[in-house]
């Protein structure tokens, strides 16, 4: 396990490597650090600018350099206002980890129930709805669900009941003033949250209902209802716990994309976490912010990939990591 | 214990409906195709969303009959006065912040949505099967290139490809199809190789090379036809996604830029509407996509299931 879980790792440097070449000559190319400046009156700010970034030397030489002060730690500061690249990074991991934890917790509490309930009763009406629903949700741009629920919960709804605030806010994580684990929290974070886990309990609950269908229709699962088990026995612990080891290597894997994957819900929510700090990066031609970027998300995307395999050799007894 | 409802003429599998039992005594056996197109239609909703796509694409082709302006952006006195109408029924969709009638560009804006979907569906098809046709018959160079291209793309998220590729190349709908074309041909690709893979073994595909056919015969003529479903039914979601991707990139602002109109520029010009008398912006161009990628997954629902009569079971 130890030595699968090394190999692993050991081969993803080369594949992080040429990622890190594609995006460094592509943010290159096609952004201008001094592009802000163009509008100044004096012409040697430019030129200042062109010497503090090394924009004169030419693409190699800029990307050995970054690569040998990245490796070593040092990994610089922003291009536009100068921040300590790896502040910047922290700081908008944790914004985002904040969304991606109570994202996921809640879209695998609803999926998970929602996939028992359509394949225990398979057809019924609960079931067609649940169907019908996830097809929607799949089919709609998140960002698109966000502005509607921004529109209808934070401005429509109280303007129909004639409360004096919102009961939902669409802006950042706190209030002014505010901080820490509270009601103003909550409020904030409940309309990004929404709107990053309809696409996800959608396509989860379509995993777990095909996977609890497969199960319920096995032979073992037959046995255990033949020598009497209560419904619910045979259901929740032969049955789901079977039908879990699926689904839970795809959550590893669609966690992992989602560290770089809500760039959308960020920008529409003014949440200050990776999407953003993509955004910033991109439209400035902050190499410098870009490329760490690049590396803490591909990073995420790989650990949690290995994590995925790691899970389903733990669960599942007949695959056998080599 | 659950009761099994009555057995009806409708659960049974088509070939064995009683038409289908008498037609083996006399008349002629059915093909494929009929088979096929008798599964699907069985499948109501994939039928439902078939007519529903038909008239989105009748509206967009026949769009400057229909709209009741033309699509023009000069500013007039009479477009100033027009701003922000609600909707009524000379303004089905209401008009903008300049008085645009917005019914006239979501017809026109499905034009660009709709063609963008089939183009690079097509493209990423078409490019996607050969690849993988390639990769998964001879392996090798193809097949190391390719697979090394897949874990480039699992690091490298898609919309920094996306955009990146934007700022380059422009925002003309013809280069967002490239664009898109360019990232989506690899799933395709890898779909296809898996096939070919497993079709390689297949006792048929040993017999045209033993008798003779070439590698291109047996790739093309023998294997391809028997994985024109499982292709067709991605080729159809890809339609989908390319529609909701390009939606998601201008509203950032990396898609279709003006003077082109897509659904998505539509959403990314009315985002300051949220909240306000003219919220009806944000509505309409949204619904307008997501009916249409509704209907595109039902009809790739539909499609596998009558391609594959064995996942129907779910």
């Amino acid at each position: 396990m130890l030595a699968f879980v090394i190999r692993r790792i050991a081969l993803s440097i080369p594949v992080l490597l040429v990622a890190s070449v594609v995006v460094f000559v592509g943010v290159s190319a096609t952004s201008d650090p001094t592009a802000r400046l163009r509008f100044s009156r004096d012409p040697g700010v430019i030129r200042a600018e062109t010497e503090r970034l090394g924009l004169d030397k030419p693409v190699t030489t800029r990307y050995v350099k970054w690569l040998s002060s990245f490796s070593k730690g040092e990994w610089g500061q922003s291009f536009v206002d100068r921040e300590a690249v790896t502040k910047k990074i922290r700081r908008s991991l944790w914004t985002t980890l904040q969304l991606v934890f109570f994202g996921v917790t809640i879209s695998a509490l609803i999926a998970i129930a929602v996939g028992i309930y359509s394949a225990t009763r398979q057809y019924s009406l609960g079931d067609v709805v649940f169907t019908g629903a996830s097809f929607v949700g799949l089919s709609m741009p998140p960002f698109w669900f966000g502005l509607i629920m921004i529109d209808l919960v934070t401005f429509k709804l109280p303007r129909a009941m004639g409360w004096d605030s919102t009961p939902l806010y669409s802006i950042g994580l706190h209030s002014s003033g505010q901080s820490g684990f509270n009601l103003d929290y909550l409020r904030h974070l409940a309309l990004p949250v929404a709107t990053l886990a309809v696409q996800i309990i959608a396509s989860w609950s379509r995993y777990q209902r095909s996977s609890m269908l497969d199960v319920m229709g096995s032979d073992y699962i037959r046995t255990a209802k033949a020598k009497g088990l209560s419904r619910w026995r045979v259901v929740l612990k032969h049955g789901l716990r079977n039908a879990l080891i699926p689904l839970v290597t795809i959550m590893a894997v669609d966690i992992g994309l989602l560290f770089a994957g809500l760039v959308v819900t960020e920008q529409i929510f003014a949440l200050p976490g990776m999407g953003r700090v993509f955004i910033r990066a991109l439209e400035n031609g902050d190499t410098n912010v870009m490329l760490p970027w690049l590396m803490v998300t591909a990073a995420f995307v790989i650990a949690f990939n290995l994590l995925a395999d790691v899970l389903y050799g733990l669960l599942d007894p007949r695959i056998r990591l080599a | 214990m659950t009761q099994l409802p009555p057995l009806q003429m409708d659960d049974l599998p088509p070939e064995l409906t009683p038409d289908l039992i008498e037609s083996t005594g006399g008349a002629p056996p059915r093909s494929q195709g009929r088979l096929f197109l008798r599964r699907f239609l069985h499948h109501r909703v994939a039928v439902a969303a078939a007519t529903v796509l038909l008239l989105l694409f009748a509206s967009a082709i026949f769009a400057p009959l229909l709209a009741p302006e033309s699509l023009s952006t000069s500013i007039t006195a009479e477009s100033i006065l027009n701003q922000n109408k609600p909707p009524s029924a000379e303004h089905w969709f209401g008009t903008d912040e300049i008085g645009r009638d917005q019914f006239t560009r979501i017809l026109f804006a499905g034009r660009v949505s709709l063609s963008l979907g089939l183009s690079v569906a097509l493209l990423s098809t078409v490019l996607g099967t050969l690849i993988g046709a390639l990769a998964g018959y001879f392996g090798g160079v193809v097949d190391q290139v390719l697979m090394r291209f897949t874990d480039l793309w699992l690091v490298i998220p898609s919309i920094v490809v996306l955009a990146l590729a934007q700022k380059r190349f422009g925002g003309r709908p013809v280069t967002i199809v490239f664009i898109l074309s360019f990232l989506f041909w690899q799933s395709i690709a890898r779909v296809v190789r898996g096939l070919f893979l497993s079709l390689k073994e297949k006792e048929y595909v040993e017999a045209a090379r033993a008798s003779g056919a070439s590698s291109l015969r047996v790739m093309f003529r023998h294997m391809l036809p028997n994985i024109v479903g499982p292709i067709l039914v991605n080729a159809t979601l890809v339609v989908g996604t390319a529609i909701v991707t390009e939606s998601t990139l201008s509203f950032l602002a990396f898609g279709i830029r003006p003077p082109d109109v897509s659904w998505g520029t539509m959403l990314f010009d009315a985002k300051s509407a949220v909240g306000n008398s003219n919220a009806y912006l944000i509505y309409f161009p949204g619904l307008a996509l997501l009916l249409t990628v509704l209907a595109v997954n039902f009809l790739g629902d539909g499609l596998r299931d009558a391609f594959d009569p064995q996942s129907q079971k779910h």
